[in-house]
């Protein structure tokens, strides 16, 4: 046989990835929102969303005037989860196309695969995820939910309800790493344990030895921060072996609605905090799901992040029109006078002027034996209030870096 | 004690279990017909769905996975006719052909049934040993992965299919000149082989996410397992799962999932490069 032959032949294959598509583009006229989500791919099933989200808000903004005055294209290219062809197609986005603003990014990976391409350009570029906080951009503003936001509301409510030992099962790469260290400092402040802690390659979807480890290590409950479809069958083998302990997490139930896409009770006792989850039901999140239902009637759930890319172009939108400009500076002096808000379906958010972090309102949920989502707590609006404290003051210095509890500002 | 002596082998029947049904099919296709079938993950993905399909109807869940298996096996049979036929002569095309296959089978799922698919729960029941509790569900999982290799067995080597199949394999023209139709024996092979690796997606649909992508998560498994075992299905492609199961089970349980995969690859390489026609080719020849 040949098979040593047929084996390079066959890494090969799998060296090359697979060529890029080319969407269609339009002809120049109006405002150009460069839209960089992926629609297929690994991560397809939560891009998705985030593609409806700004479709439905450009459709919403186009038909009541636009933009002072001007009507939104909106330009959108499938990175298919690739970290180069997000590269590749910011450049595109950015140098031919010449948005007027980009928006997108999934992973943490991605983001940062973007953003040095972006600090290059004077584009500015939204980045509309929850994530692990951190990143001091004048060019970045976030719209999602932090970790002071998420995780110092979450990891005390988990330790006092259900103990000190925790074990955290987290993806492999920045997002899961940072995530995981926010959880060290605050176990360490709070007088807990963390029993275990471990890495998941992304795309390993078999977790029996997993599953094992941690009924060696005893917690009281688990930390989830796992990422993507494969890694996500954690929950249903973890519900097989009856494994049973509470959970938390900053991204399962309102980004990944594990709880629709597993069968009960395999997400039973999960905990998240976020800023937005399908099940929110006052009357503006009434009012904005029916009018999301309405142009996409086959949508499984309304994720945070779809909702969070549908508020970014409102966002820009107010950004825009109090600064009578499109150009980033002048976006940035609204930023700095503290009154960049806009009225979303959770409430009122502010962008904060220091870090260009998004103020949101935070609920705690739980899930139940059904999949049912109950809301545990609710802290009313969190300010992204840790990148300031720590000396990041985008008015005065641009520091274009990423944060974390271990790599903090120099004292200047 | 006794927990621990169980959980190292249940933990290693798990790995062993997961190379062997998502090599087995990868083993006919590519360790005997020589074909590069870079849509094999695709035909675990067809088996997944056509199960998860088939138990929404109501169709109850062993049923339905025969089922789904027997599909993708005829698809197979379909794929070698259109396609994979007239690649037998050029494996690099094969490789692009089947890897095109693939990209369209993907995204044309993506489109039709959408971006995610509800799972349907793994089958209820667990025990307890110790301090450790099982999923009894992973065990018919072990069970099934050995059946497949007697079954393969029985077929290879003891009915009068296997004998002419092997003989087409080794000398198409020789085997036909005696009689055999080796057209057919090729599209039978093939066949089985995208028949097992749908067995392999409608085993492990109830365990996991439920994504056009999702063959890829098995692929490089795969084909790992069918490579350093060599060209003999039964004397390779079984030993070498012995082999990257007992390594990276070890691995996984003393240093986490990362090590446990990196350690499994490395010891790909090195056994690649010490045995460049993987394991058969030793234990084939002491059999001699």
């Amino acid at each position: 046989m040949q098979t040593r032959h047929l084996l390079r032949t066959a890494l090969l294959g799998f060296a090359l990835g697979a060529a890029a598509p080319f969407a269609a583009l339009a002809a120049d006229p109006p405002l150009k929102v460069g839209l960089l989500e992926d629609i297929s791919g690994d991560l397809a099933f939560m891009g998705m969303p985030k593609l409806h989200g700004s479709q439905l808000a450009v459709e919403e903004i186009n038909k009541s005037g636009g933009i002072m005055g001007r009507q939104i294209e909106l330009i959108h290219l499938d990175p298919q989860g690739d970290n180069a062809r997000y590269q590749e197609f910011a450049r595109r986005l950015l140098n031919r196309d010449k948005v007027d603003v980009l928006i997108g990014g999934i992973t943490s990976a991605s983001r940062e695969a973007v953003r040095p391409i972006v600090d290059r350009t004077t584009t500015p570029y939204f980045y509309t995820n929850q994530y692990e906080g951190g990143v001091c951009d004048a060019s970045m503003i976030s719209m999602g939910a932090v970790p002071e936001q998420q995780f110092s509301t979450l990891i005390p409510w988990m330790v006092e309800k259900f103990g000190k030992k925790v074990y955290v099962i987290a993806a492999d790469y920045n997002f899961g790493q940072i995530s995981a260290e926010w959880n060290r400092k605050l176990m360490k402040d709070l007088g807990g344990e963390v029993v275990g802690e471990e890495f998941i390659p992304l795309g390993v979807s078999q977790f029996a030895q997993t599953i094992q480890n941690i009924q060696k290590a005893k917690p009281d409950w688990l930390l989830t921060i796992n990422v993507g479809a494969a890694q996500d069958s954690f929950f249903e083998q973890a519900a097989a072996a009856n494994l049973n302990l509470p959970m938390g997490s900053s991204i399962k139930v309102m980004l990944g609605f594990e709880h629709k896409r597993f069968k009960p009770p395999a997400l039973n006792n999960m905990h998240a905090t976020a800023n937005w989850f399908e099940e929110i039901d006052t009357p503006e999140a009434e009012a904005f799901k029916k009018r999301w239902k309405a142009k996409f009637p086959d949508e499984m759930y309304i994720n945070d992040m779809g909702y969070n890319a549908y508020n970014t172009l409102y966002m820009y939108k107010t950004l825009v029109e109090k600064a009578k400009s499109t150009k980033l500076e002048d976006l940035r002096k609204v930023i700095a006078t503290g009154d960049a808000c806009i009225d979303a379906p959770e409430g009122k958010v502010c962008i904060d002027p220091k870090s260009q972090h998004t103020s949101h309102r935070m609920r705690l949920i739980s899930v139940g034996p059904k999949h049912e989502v109950k809301v545990e707590k609710d802290y009313g609006t969190i300010q992204p209030y840790w990148l300031g404290e720590i000396g990041c003051d985008l008015t005065k210095k641009n520091d274009k870096d990423q944060y974390t509890p271990s790599h903090l500002p120099k004292k200047s | 004690m006794s927990a621990e002596v169980f959980s190292v082998f249940y933990q290693f029947a798990d790995v062993f279990a997961f190379l062997i049904l998502s090599a087995a099919g990868l083993a006919i296709v590519f360790g005997m017909m020589g074909v590069i079938n870079m849509a094999h993950g695709e035909f675990i993905m067809c088996g997944a769905y056509v199960t998860v399909g088939l138990v929404n109807l109501g169709v109850p869940l062993p049923i339905a996975q025969i089922a789904a298996a027997i599909t993708a096996g005829l698809i197979g049979v379909v794929v070698e006719y259109l396609i994979v036929r007239r690649f037998y002569k050029r494996p690099l095309d094969s490789l692009l052909a089947t890897w095109g296959l693939s990209l369209i089978v993907t995204q044309s799922m993506l489109l039709i049934v959408g971006s995610s698919v509800r799972g349907i729960g793994t089958p209820e029941g667990s025990f307890a040993i110790g301090a450790y509790t099982f999923s009894s569900y992973r065990l018919v999982l072990f069970a099934a992965a050995v059946a497949v290799l007697v079954g393969l067995y029985i077929v290879f080597m003891k009915t009068r299919f296997g004998v002419i199949a092997r003989a087409t394999m080794q000398n198409a023209a020789m085997a036909r000149a005696l009689g055999a139709r080796t057209g057919r024996i090729y599209a039978i092979s093939f066949g089985i082989g995208a028949g097992l690796a749908g067995l392999c997606g409608a085993l492990y649909a109830p365990t996991m996410t439920l994504i056009p992508t999702m063959g890829a998560t098995f692929v490089v498994e795969s084909f790992v397992t069918v490579v350093i075992g060599g060209a003999n299905v039964l004397l390779g492609t079984a030993p070498a799962a012995l082999l990257l199961a007992a390594i990276r089970m070890t691995l996984n349980a003393s240093y986490g999932q990362i090590i446990g995969q990196i350690g499994m690859l490395v010891a790909v390489i090195l056994i690649i490069r010490v045995l460049p026609e993987g394991l058969s080719s030793v234990l084939v020849r002491r059999g001699r």
